[in-house]
């Protein structure tokens, strides 16, 4: 019998947070990072950001948003650490702190979105 | 172009010395001729004891690979003029402990090959009375490329991670095993399933991408891991989420 | 092989040669990999920004319009603009490494690697386009 491994399921959730990340990272970084920071176009009012942000849709979909993109990182993360710094005698201590501030985040992105007035 | 080359090639006597030096040969230079004739032109006139690995010097049988100015190449495919005036480093391919000058120990890829099975796998033979298998164009379309594999170990030599770590099963291993698990006559896509699934079997793949440059039959094995991690892992979630419906 | 192989006349002592750990400045495509590796961490930034704006917006107008003008200073800017340019490398490389990796059958024939492409593009340019419309349209 195989030893289960959780390998290929981390890979599917770095894969549908990579595809997250390219669809809807640049332009969320480009309006929110650069172009409204920079006054090239006027930002959303709050009124009308918050009435988007507090819809449940909004709030589940962004919750699978961020915790996706936090699981890609982490992912990705780890193995940059295992073959750039070749430290994969720290193995356990690498995935804790990977997967495991991944599962902070997605935490606290939770609770945010939760306490949306 | 001038008619003389100098090769700097890595020797490795394991009788005296512990570690590679380079030695330098001056070796014709005719637009024909390939790095491995410069090879032969040096065991044959100016020095017998170099020791490299070498057959067809046509491309199919995969024995001559080696680091070519740090890129695996295949040295009776490779021309001595494109590297004019030079010198041209040529060293034993990465990634793999040296045995002797150019030759490379290779008993771990032939290890990892036989653990995926590259033959075709049935849970009944078909008895003889019935005749052969058929198979349209369309099907054998579907694994033709990656039956093209010689066998050369260039990806091994391109891949970081096999030079990181020694479990990592490898690209050709992979790609082969999928030559096998997408020829319609093939029923040991379970049985290859669970060699592969383990962390290192195909999991340490990053997708670098470098074993597709360097092959020389256009495998493209980092397309054939890609594609069986997401079958792979497709297949493992149907097992976790449905464990009835595997046999 | 032998556990302890010395040398001996019909068995060789192997070379095995390290790894160097800085194994990925030895070719452009392999800094290229690590760079693309490395994005990873933008990711995860864009995430705690985004987050902070969250945050921001529930705590109403003022706090909002501070967290605007925060992040018009010049170091959250400078990091903003590197985290775009890495976020855009990702996706990049990602649409670009695609079709490799996907190989999709429409009734018995396989689809041409540039339609996967082209189908993500496309997918990009109207999830651009929903997300400015959403936040720009009034």
């Amino acid at each position: 019998m195989a030893r289960r491994s959780i390998e290929p399921l981390l890979w599917l959730l770095f894969s549908a947070g990579g595809v997250l990340a390219a669809l809807l990272g640049p332009i969320f970084l480009l309006l929110f990072g650069v172009v409204f920071p920079l006054g090239w176009l006027s930002p959303p009012n709050h009124e009308y950001l918050l009435s988007v942000l507090r819809h449940p849709l909004a709030r589940v979909f962004l919750f699978a948003f961020f915790a996706l993109l936090l699981v890609h990182g982490a992912h990705r993360f780890r193995y940059t650490l295992y073959d750039g710094l070749q430290i994969k005698h720290l193995n356990e201590f690498v995935n804790l702190l990977c997967y495991g501030g991944a599962i902070v985040g997605s935490a606290v992105a939770a609770y945010l979105l939760w306490r949306v007035p | 172009m001038p008619d003389r080359i100098t090769l700097e090639v890595a020797r490795y006597r394991p009788e005296n010395e512990s570690a590679i030096s380079f030695q330098q040969y001056e070796v014709p230079c005719h637009k024909e001729w390939v790095v491995l004739d410069g090879l032969n032109y040096v065991k044959d006139q100016l020095d017998g004891t170099l020791t490299y690995r070498w057959s067809c010097r046509m491309g199919v049988c995969g024995s001559c690979g080696m680091n070519v100015n740090g890129e695996p190449k295949l040295t009776c495919a490779t021309f001595l003029a494109d590297y004019s005036p030079g010198p041209v480093r040529v060293e034993p391919m990465t990634n793999f402990p040296v045995i002797r000058d150019l030759v490379v120990e290779i008993g771990d890829f032939m290890r990892k090959l036989t653990e995926v099975k590259p033959w075709i796998v049935r849970k009944e033979e078909k008895p003889l009375s019935e005749g052969e298998y058929r198979q349209t164009p369309q099907e054998l379309d579907e694994y033709k490329q990656f039956s093209m594999c010689i066998n050369c170990l260039l990806c091994y030599a391109a891949c970081p991670v096999y030079g990181l770590e020694p479990d990592f099963i490898g690209p050709a291993a992979i790609a082969l095993a999928q030559r096998y698990n997408l020829d319609g006559r093939d029923e040991g896509a379970s049985e290859r399933l669970e060699i592969l699934s383990q962390h290192e079997g195909i999991w340490g793949c990053t997708f670098v991408g470098e074993c597709t440059k360097v092959c020389p039959k256009d495998v493209d094995p980092a397309g054939a891991i890609q594609r069986y991690k997401l079958s792979a892992s497709l297949a493992s979630l149907k097992r976790l989420l449905m464990p009835w419906s595997v046999p | 092989m032998r556990a302890s192989a010395g040398y001996t006349e019909y068995h060789p002592r192997w070379l095995r040669r390290r790894k160097s750990t800085y194994w990925w400045l030895e070719r452009v495509s392999y800094l290229a990999f690590i760079l693309r590796e490395l994005s990873s961490i933008f990711v995860v930034w864009t995430v705690a920004f985004l987050l902070l704006l969250v945050h921001a917006v529930s705590q109403g107008d003022n706090a909002y319009r501070h967290f605007l003008s925060w992040s018009g200073s010049p170091l959250v800017l400078l990091l903003n603009l590197t985290s775009l340019l890495f976020v855009v490398f990702h996706a990049a490389t990602w649409f670009r490494l695609a079709p490799q990796a996907m190989v999709v059958h429409v009734r018995g024939r396989r689809l041409p690697g540039a339609w996967i492409a082209v189908s993500n593009y496309l997918l990009w340019a109207l999830a651009t386009a929903l997300v400015s419309w959403l936040l720009l349209g009034d």
